[in-house]
């Protein structure tokens, strides 16, 4: 048992030394003997797969209104599982696997949109923070610090209900906006910290332009927390979108197959199907869980304390 | 006119609501081409203060540093941030003393030689690699060209040292400060590294700053020796006098506590009492009185000034007789 795991790591540890041995591989090889890191990234990219191809593996059309479903479809009775339709259907007859699977593609693009723009918007903001110092810095940060002393919920909240009417792109911008200071937050602090290591000092020593010192020398030492922080947030955003549509702040299409509003509209069919609330909300915990994992393995793995 | 003439370099920190801390107090020293002058003393005496002045690297708040720092008649204290930037890597070169933690660890070492090339001496970047292989080759890096594409943490301590120190003589700077550059090293890889200096400051006849706690090194080294004690230089001499026939109590302390090979057998090393937390500041009397087995009355009343004389300048009012042995412990 053991021989197959030693096997398994040199095995593991030549994959990396292939690959090179920069500091990133050094990270990817121990990630790959982490069993934490491994099941979060077979979470992520299963999810990743499933919401790709979702609508070309559905079985049925997740819009689509089924006689087969609505025949017995009465307030206190919804059907389940028959041929030809693998979890039965929802409140208004519709192929509820289908939708389940669609709803991932919802997720994924809601959650990758939000992390992509507050990751921009706050990697500006920290950047210019940890880059100029001085009163740059100290006004940047306390409008991140008046941002962040909002708990996210109710700041996503108040942005989805400023849009005249929900969408999805609403959604996408109340999550980014809440990501925004945490990304400028941590940005800056690297960027602090590096500013005082030995080796941008010893850069400075050289002579080496402000720009390339900020470029070369700050910047790319200061990414590794940005990239755990993102792997968390995606985790984060696909919970606090999934929340607005479930508090009826997204899109209001009832048709659509998006799981915070599945969730939301089988609120009253607890009773009736509980799988309705019950599989949406899995998906939802199982994603969120899977990027955690991924986001808390690569922290562990880029932290320099854990370099050999 | 010395290549760099320091004069009377003061370092205050202050950072609000705390008192002013003056870490270099009137330091006054001058180095020539190919002339290695030692700053020694414990730690927090003020050595890396001083050479962070020089280099005009100090932090832009929170200190006042006075005097001036003359190099080649300009004094570097009045550039300002672009001059300096043109100067530092091109006239003035720096040596750290973690290499490790002194590379950056995200880029290959190949990019951090020519980063210098291309700044100070417009080179192309293909022109500057060819530089940089043979700038690695000269400081006993093996297969320097495999090296440029290797990241830091590959290379060993005393390599990441060598990279270090070609990267700081890569434009052939006139003045290279070297603050500790072998302490984070084996014993045997710091004599390579301090031959290897050695042979470079000789060759390309570059003034060399050696900073050090470790007096093997400065005799190994230094042409002259400036002893710090709490910030001020206690005593000033030439290797030899100072060695042979050192007069400050506190210099005379620490050669007493380093094992000597020519030293009787049975001999026994003997450490200087208390530690530099002990320092009291020097406007009343001496700073090293409270630890010095030579210490008189006036000592603690009137501060010594630096007396200059034919082979030394010192500091003290009741220096060590020559040829008085290794100071006894005192009883307290
Ligand atoms: N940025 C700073 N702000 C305040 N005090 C400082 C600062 N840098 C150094 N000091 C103080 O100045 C004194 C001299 O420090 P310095 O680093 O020059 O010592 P050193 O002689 O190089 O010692 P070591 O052998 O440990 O390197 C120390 O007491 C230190 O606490
Ligand atoms: S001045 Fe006095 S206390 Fe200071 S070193 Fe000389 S003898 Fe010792
Ligand atoms: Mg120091």
């Amino acid at each position: 048992m053991t021989s197959l795991l030693k096997r398994k790591q040199q095995r593991v540890d030549a994959l990396a030394e292939s690959a090179g041995t920069s500091l990133a591989a050094d990270a990817v090889r121990r990630m790959l003997r982490s069993p934490v890191a491994l099941i979060g990234a077979f979470l992520v990219l299963l999810f990743l797969v499933l919401a790709i191809i979702a609508p070309f593996i559905a079985p049925k059309d997740p819009y689509q209104r089924y006689p087969e479903l609505l025949e017995d479809l009465r307030p206190d009775f919804i059907p389940g599982p028959m041929p030809g339709f693998l979890l039965g259907g929802d409140e208004l007859g519709r192929d509820f696997f289908s939708r389940l699977l669609v709803g991932a593609q919802q997720s994924l693009i809601v959650g990758v949109g939000a992390t992509l723009i507050g990751l921009v918007l706050g990697m500006l903001i920290g950047g210019a923070a940890g880059a100029f110092g001085g009163w740059v810095d100290s006004w940047l940060m306390r409008f991140t610090d008046i941002m962040l002393s909002i708990p996210s919920l109710l700041l996503a909240i108040s942005i989805a209900a400023l849009a005249s009417r929900g969408s999805q792109t609403t959604v996408i911008i109340a999550v980014a906006v809440t990501t925004v200071p945490i990304f400028a937050r941590l940005l800056r602090g690297a960027m602090l910290a590096q500013r005082h290591s030995d080796h941008v000092l010893a850069a400075t020593a050289l002579g080496v332009r402000r720009r390339t010192v900020v470029f070369r020398h700050m910047l790319p030492n200061s990414l590794g927390p940005v990239i755990v922080q993102s792997t968390l947030t995606l985790a984060t955003a696909i919970i606090e979108a999934a929340s607005l549509s479930f508090l009826g702040l997204g899109d209001p299409d009832p048709s659509r197959a998006e799981w915070g509003l599945m969730l939301g509209n089988s609120q009253r069919y607890i009773d009736v199907k509980p799988e309705l609330a019950f599989y949406p909300a899995i998906a939802i915990i199982i994603v969120a869980l899977g990027f955690t994992l991924l986001g808390e393995s690569l922290r562990e793995a880029l932290d320099p304390k854990n370099r050999r | 006119m010395a290549l760099l003439e320091v004069r009377d370099l003061r370092v205050v920190f202050q950072r609000r609501g705390t008192e002013p801390f003056t870490a270099v107090d009137g330091v006054s020293f001058d180095v020539d081409p190919g002339q290695t002058v030692g700053l020694v003393g414990e730690s927090g005496c003020g050595k890396s203060v001083t050479s962070l002045a020089i280099m005009g690297l100090l932090p832009s708040r929170g200190n006042k540093v006075t005097g001036s720092v003359r190099f080649e008649g300009t004094d570097l204290l009045t550039l300002n941030d672009k001059e300096m930037r043109n100067r530092r890597g091109r006239d003035l070169g720096m040596v750290f003393q973690d290499p490790l933690s002194s590379l950056n660890p995200v880029i290959p070492i190949g990019l951090q030689v020519t980063e210098v090339l291309e700044r100070h001496r417009g080179m192309s970047r293909k022109a500057a690699m060819v530089e940089a292989a043979d700038l690695l080759g000269r400081v006993g890096i093996p297969d320097p060209q495999r090296r440029l594409s290797e990241y830091p943490h590959q290379l060993s301590g005393g390599m990441r040292q060598r990279a270090l120190i070609a990267i700081a003589l890569a434009c052939r700077p006139r003045l290279l400060i070297a603050d500790e550059p072998t302490t984070a090293l084996d014993v045997t890889i710091q004599a390579q590294i301090l031959a290897l200096l050695k042979e470079l400051v000789r060759d390309m006849g570059t003034a060399l700053i050696m900073i050090t706690h470790d007096l093997g090194v400065v005799a190994g080294l230094c042409d002259e020796v400036n002893v710090l004690y709490g910030g001020r230089v206690v005593e000033k001499a030439a290797r030899y006098p100072l060695f042979a026939d050192p007069r400050h109590p506190y210099t005379h302390g620490l050669l007493a506590s380093i094992p000597r090979l020519d030293g009787a057998r049975g001999e026994k090393l003997v450490p200087i009492k208390g530690s530099v937390a002990d320092n009291i500041p020097w406007d009343h009397g001496c700073a090293f009185a409270p630890r010095c087995p030579n210490a008189l009355a006036v000592c603690r009343e009137v501060t010594p000034e630096l007396e200059a004389g034919d082979v030394r300048s010192l500091r003290c009012h009741n220096p060590v007789l020559p040829g008085t042995p290794a100071a006894q412990e005192v009883p307290a």
